[in-house]
């Protein structure tokens, strides 16, 4: 047997297509996922340079950013409009799948690669959206590209990459009752920063790591950008192939048999080596809120906002004091007494069938406190359906929170789903930047179940008060 | 791809870590499908008011900068979404160069596809720059071909970029142009995959 070897230099060393001294790697991509917000320029430079897209049958696309989540058919903003229509014909005329906003098939794109069983161990992936990490959940090396990158792929199938160096992001122990996945990788991105990942490709290991659903996983992949790392990967094992047993674009019957087999081949042999290791014991991690406007910025539910004069640099200090200015909060002030007016469940981080159904243990039988706007979008077409199927919809709808159709929604805000200025929202989403939500508006990051608490009790509060959910 | 040699422009301080790409180009601005005339939406929630008026406290409107091509900032710039209109923006207001003291690796790549040279110094070299720029009108000259960076002062420092990037920006190549050179390869590579 030759060296032990991570899961990233295995996959890396099947995909490599040319290699010569003093340039990166021409690596081969397995399957392009694109919509409709960084693809309209990359089209028209294949238009420009009479190119075809190489590999139709590699690219799936879909509408999620800009999609209206109330009517289907009223996009007020022609702008929007104009954009899907582009897709539209786009996928029209270079002949690629595309799951339009009226498709069974639509969602956010990183909800629908896994579900329809396109994302799959061992692959490379890549789309033009940071969140492509999210993929990584199941094994598989995926990535964001620019625009730029996206012509390249839709022309060559490949990318140009330096080998990256890899991180072992190590989670010892067993979560407590009532912790998720979202508190985890806050409270590990709260710990190390937001760019402990950069210039690496993070893989997450350990006991609370191999013990989490691929829901759990892709909450924890979803946000590897947000500590800087272009991609996060968990190592395949039994959840991940059941979770792809039976998915339509999975392999069938004795080839599935053989894929898991390679699939699970792939795990970092022991005694792998890593580039770099970081770990968090599990045990300490609680329910976690960010304060501030990047998601380091973030607290357990029992603690309060930090003081300027508790950084170290004079930047630092800058920073914690724009950003309690700019989230209208004061020093030391408790997170749980800050006030909401907005609930949003959804997004790529945390809109799938589990976390709606654990959101929604805590929410049944309550009502949303009067001072809140909540709503719940669900990440595409298919978890809808199937939350209606189990009557998820009238157990928040009669709560009070509002029950959309499937998008991007108000994770950035470029459809009508706004918070206004001034205004606070806990959001189960992955960013809290300056106006990511509608300018001046204030995003606290939180779980789907402290987002439903804090509907419930119109601030925030450590939903294991409320209850544990069992889903 | 317009090549980038030597360049010298106007230094730009903003002196702040953490720069994202929604800040850079907030997402309203996002729905366009063409690649020109991002530069009026460049930090816009920052240079515009709520009703659209340029801010007298933010310093981009500050008339000594007018003319400003090198932007200089802190540590992580452009972190957050993978977004190219952050440096389609950049480039159209007029930047050509952005110093910093580390960069977001998605953003980092972005530049160099579009012509911009990312810079990546020391936190004491970008502050240095900072504090010189934020006190006179300071120009420095990059040399892409020689790996520095020096100031109309004793300002002088050397930076690391990759081979293959460096020969991209000098030579202003169109990257998928080069690719299809070895477009027999990928074929190869097609050929002998395991099929499941
Ligand atoms: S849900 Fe939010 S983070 Fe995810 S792809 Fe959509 S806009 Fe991006």
């Amino acid at each position: 047997m030759g060296k032990p070897k991570t899961i990233v230099e295995k996959i890396w060393d099947q995909h490599v297509v040319h290699q010569e001294e003093g340039k990166p790697d021409l690596l081969y991509i397995d399957l392009h996922l694109v919509h409709e917000v960084t693809s309209p320029q990359a089209f028209e430079g294949l238009r420009m340079n009479g190119r075809k897209v190489r590999r139709p049958d590699r690219t799936f696309a879909t509408m999620d950013h800009n999609v209206p989540t109330i009517h289907r058919n009223v996009i007020k903003d022609q702008i929007s409009k104009t954009q899907m229509d582009t897709l539209q014909e786009n996928c029209k005329e270079f002949d690629i799948s595309l799951a339009d906003i009226h498709h069974p098939d639509q969602g956010i794109v990183h909800v629908i690669g896994p579900q329809l069983g396109l994302t799959q161990p061992g692959k490379t992936i890549v789309c033009g959206d940071s969140h492509t990490s999210t993929h990584g959940a199941f094994g598989a090396l995926a990535f964001g590209i620019g625009t730029s990158e996206v012509e390249h792929v839709l022309a060559t199938q490949s990318l140009w990459q330096a080998k990256p160096k890899t991180l072992n992001v190590k989670v010892n122990g067993k979560l407590g009752q009532g912790i998720t996945a979202k508190d985890l990788i806050l409270a590990i991105i709260g710990k190390y920063g937001v760019r402990f990942g950069t210039g690496y490709v993070i893989e997450y290991t350990g006991e609370a790591i191999e013990s989490l659903s691929m829901e759990g996983r892709m909450t924890i992949c979803n946000m590897s950008i947000e500590a800087g790392a272009r991609a996060g990967l968990i190592s395949p094992d039994q959840t991940t192939v059941e979770y792809l047993r039976g998915k339509r674009h999975a392999p069938k019957g004795e080839q599935f048999e053989k894929a898991a087999l390679a699939w699970k081949n792939l795990a970092s042999d022991p005694g792998a080596s890593y580039d770099a290791t970081v770990e968090i014991e599990a045990a300490e991690v609680e329910p976690q809120v960010t304060w501030g406007t990047n998601p380091s910025m973030c607290i357990p539910i029992s603690a309060s906002t930090p003081s300027p004069d508790s950084a170290t640099t004079a930047n630092g200090k800058d920073e914690i004091k724009r950003a309690l200015e700019y989230m209208g909060l004061e020093a030391e002030q408790p997170i749980s007494s800050v006030k909401i007016e907005h609930v949003f469940i959804g997004s790529c981080t945390n809109s799938r069938i589990t976390d709606l159904r654990r959101a929604s243990e805590i929410v049944k039988g309550r009502k949303v406190n009067p001072s809140v706007r909540a709503m719940v979008v669900p990440g595409s077409f298919s978890v809808k359906a199937e939350a209606e199927k189990e009557g998820l919809d009238l157990i928040f709808k009669e709560a009070g929170f509002e029950w959309r159709e499937a998008g991007c929604s108000m994770c950035l805000a470029m459809n009508d789903d706004i918070v206004p200025p001034g205004e606070r929202c806990a959001s189960t989403s992955n960013r809290n930047f300056e106006g990511r939500q509608g300018n001046g508006a204030r995003t606290h990051l939180v779980s789907p179940e402290m987002a439903a608490a804090a509907a419930i009790e119109g601030h925030f509060v450590d939903v294991r008060k409320l209850g544990v959910p069992t889903a | 791809m317009e090549p980038i040699r030597k360049h010298t422009g106007l230094v730009y301080p903003l002196n702040r870590d953490n720069i994202d790409t929604d800040q850079i180009i907030p997402k309203q601005f996002l729905k366009r499908i063409s690649r020109q005339g991002f530069g009026q939406f460049l930090f816009y929630n920052w240079r515009f008011d709520n009703d659209g008026a340029p801010r007298d406290d933010f310093s981009l409107n500050y008339k000594q900068y007018e003319n400003a091509s090198i932007l200089v900032a802190g540590e992580n710039f452009g972190c957050g979404s993978s977004r190219e209109h952050a440096p389609w923006a950049l480039q159209d207001y007029g930047f050509r160069v952005i110093i910093a003291s580390s960069f977001a690796d998605i953003f980092y790549n972005n530049c160099t596809k579009n012509g911009i040279l990312p810079i990546q110094l020391t936190g004491e070299q970008t502050q240095k720059l900072i504090d010189r720029s934020e006190s006179e009108a300071y120009t420095i000259t990059v040399d892409l071909e020689n790996k520095r960076v020096y100031g109309s002062d004793d300002f002088s420092a050397t930076f690391d970029l990759p081979a293959y990037q460096q020969e991209m920006l000098l030579n202003g190549w169109d990257e998928i142009a080069v690719t299809l050179t070895h477009e027999n390869k990928i074929e190869q590579f097609e050929a002998q995959e395991t099929k499941y």
